[in-house]
């Protein structure tokens, strides 16, 4: 049986780890290679590194660090963060990245997810969407949610969807570095709206939580990154928990 | 010396490192000589079936593939292309597994991602793994059992995760990103 992914998102400005409250705020959580092989160790299912000065800065994604991610790791990583072509993508994914995630870029120019689904195909491509609610609907924000568009959430993730993504990240901004738990309606609806996997991103603070989003939300993988980084909910207790709660996962 | 097809086939990087932490020196190469000598050979695969197939008939390495005689490993679209024929885009594969690959329906969400359990696990190619242990996935087309299957998972339905056809096999997984198990399976491939 397919099991649900956990999956610890590292943040990386300047080649360290960092988590932003609401992604301000930075802290350092320490060095991204020695993290990711440690939660690798503990059985998470998946990495997420994301530059997130990339976008803000304009510059391109660490691929240096990526080689060295990739030479340690043995579970599959998605690399994030100012990816705007498809050479960008091409040097991540040479350098060892199993798949990248684009989110602003796509907005601005969605041609860009069918140029990256053509080359490399959709397994490799991750698009990331950042929302919030705005009068009661659900928008597309930009630059690590700080730009608010016109577009829907639900429409963009079906045009995603069939220009190739292969799956989509959803953080929304309402509930992302809250702790009060992931927005499940707006995740049950995605999964319903589209037929590629959803993972879940934004609010992470119990083990509860991450059991509401797989039942509930209907998430197919569930991304955190303090609760993880800071030790506060361990992945091997957070899987046994799940397992108990007879939701399918990789022990 | 193990070699790797190059055939600009995606993430190639992973599989040279999960080599080298095995303690194994690979070239990864598209040259008929130096492929035609190596002990081992693997054949990796991602993205499109219809532009991998393209390249491989470039470069001639459609027809040197199914005349080599030592062990070769088929990985994810690798295993796939050693079947005659695929439903992505109508395109011919190598031909040397008589089956056809298929999509995944509409009951499932497709790309399948993630980790599954293998089951009935048969051949050497499996030793130290046990029944029901985890391996990573990422595809939206799967081969459906054959009588080469010699390991299978479950999905929307039971399906093959690995092919033997004499010296060839295949897995539908990524041993490379596989953690413990798929680590296992490549020193099991290499020492065949």
């Amino acid at each position: 049986m397919l099991t649900k992914r956990i999956i610890p998102c590292l943040d990386i400005k300047d080649g360290r780890t960092v988590k932003g409250v609401n992604f301000v705020n930075l802290r350092d959580a320490g060095d991204p290679v020695e993290l990711a092989t440690q939660y690798a160790r503990q059985n998470a299912d998946e990495l997420v590194f994301l530059d997130i000065s990339a976008t803000e800065q304009q510059r391109k994604t660490l691929a240096d660090l990526v080689l060295q991610v990739a030479a340690a790791l043995d579970i599959p990583f998605t690399v994030g963060g100012g990816i705007r072509s498809v050479e960008d993508v091409s040097i991540l994914l040479k350098n060892g990245a199993d798949k990248v995630s684009i989110n602003s870029a796509a907005v601005k120019r969605p041609e860009l997810i069918d140029e990256v689904a053509t080359h490399f195909g959709s397994q490799c491509l991750v698009v990331a969407i950042d929302a919030k609610q705005i009068d009661g609907q659900w928008k597309v924000h930009l630059v690590g949610g700080k730009v608010p568009t016109e577009i829907d959430l639900f429409d963009w993730a079906r045009e995603v969807a069939a220009r190739g993504a292969g799956e989509i990240l959803f953080t929304s901004m309402d509930h992302d570095g809250t702790k009060n738990g992931f927005a499940n309606e707006a995740l049950a609806q995605l999964s319903e709206t589209v037929n590629i996997p959803i993972i879940a991103s934004g609010g992470a603070g119990t083990t509860q939580h991450f059991i509401d989003t797989f039942t509930h939300g209907k998430a197919d993988a569930a991304l955190a990154a303090s609760v993880f980084h800071f030790g506060e909910i361990p992945i091997p207790d957070l899987k046994q928990e799940l397992k108990q709660q007879q939701i399918a996962v990789r022990i | 010396m193990v070699a790797i097809i190059d055939y600009d086939a995606g993430n190639v990087r992973s599989l040279q490192f999960a080599l080298e932490r095995l303690g194994v020196e690979s070239v990864l190469t598209a040259d008929p000589q130096v492929i035609k000598v190596a002990e081992k050979v693997i054949f990796p695969g991602q993205g499109a079936a219809g532009s991998a197939m393209e390249k491989l008939q470039q470069t001639g390495l459609d027809q040197l593939i199914p005349t080599l005689q030592q062990p070769v490993l088929g990985i994810c679209l690798g295993m796939q292309l050693l079947c005659d024929a695929t439903e992505e885009w109508d395109v011919k594969g190598l031909g040397i597994v008589s089956g056809k690959v298929i999509r995944f329906s509409d009951q499932v969400k497709v790309p399948q991602m993630g980790w599954n359990t293998i089951s009935k696990l048969q051949t050497t190619l499996f030793n130290g793994i046990k029944e029901e242990d985890f391996m990573y996935l990422v595809h939206s087309y799967y081969v459906p059992l054959l009588p080469e299957t010699i390991a299978q998972s479950d999905y929307d339905g039971a399906y093959s995760v690995a092919l033997q056809k004499d010296n060839f096999y295949g897995v539908q997984f990524h041993p490379e990103k596989s953690s413990t198990a798929g680590s296992q399976l490549l020193q099991n491939f290499l020492a065949l």
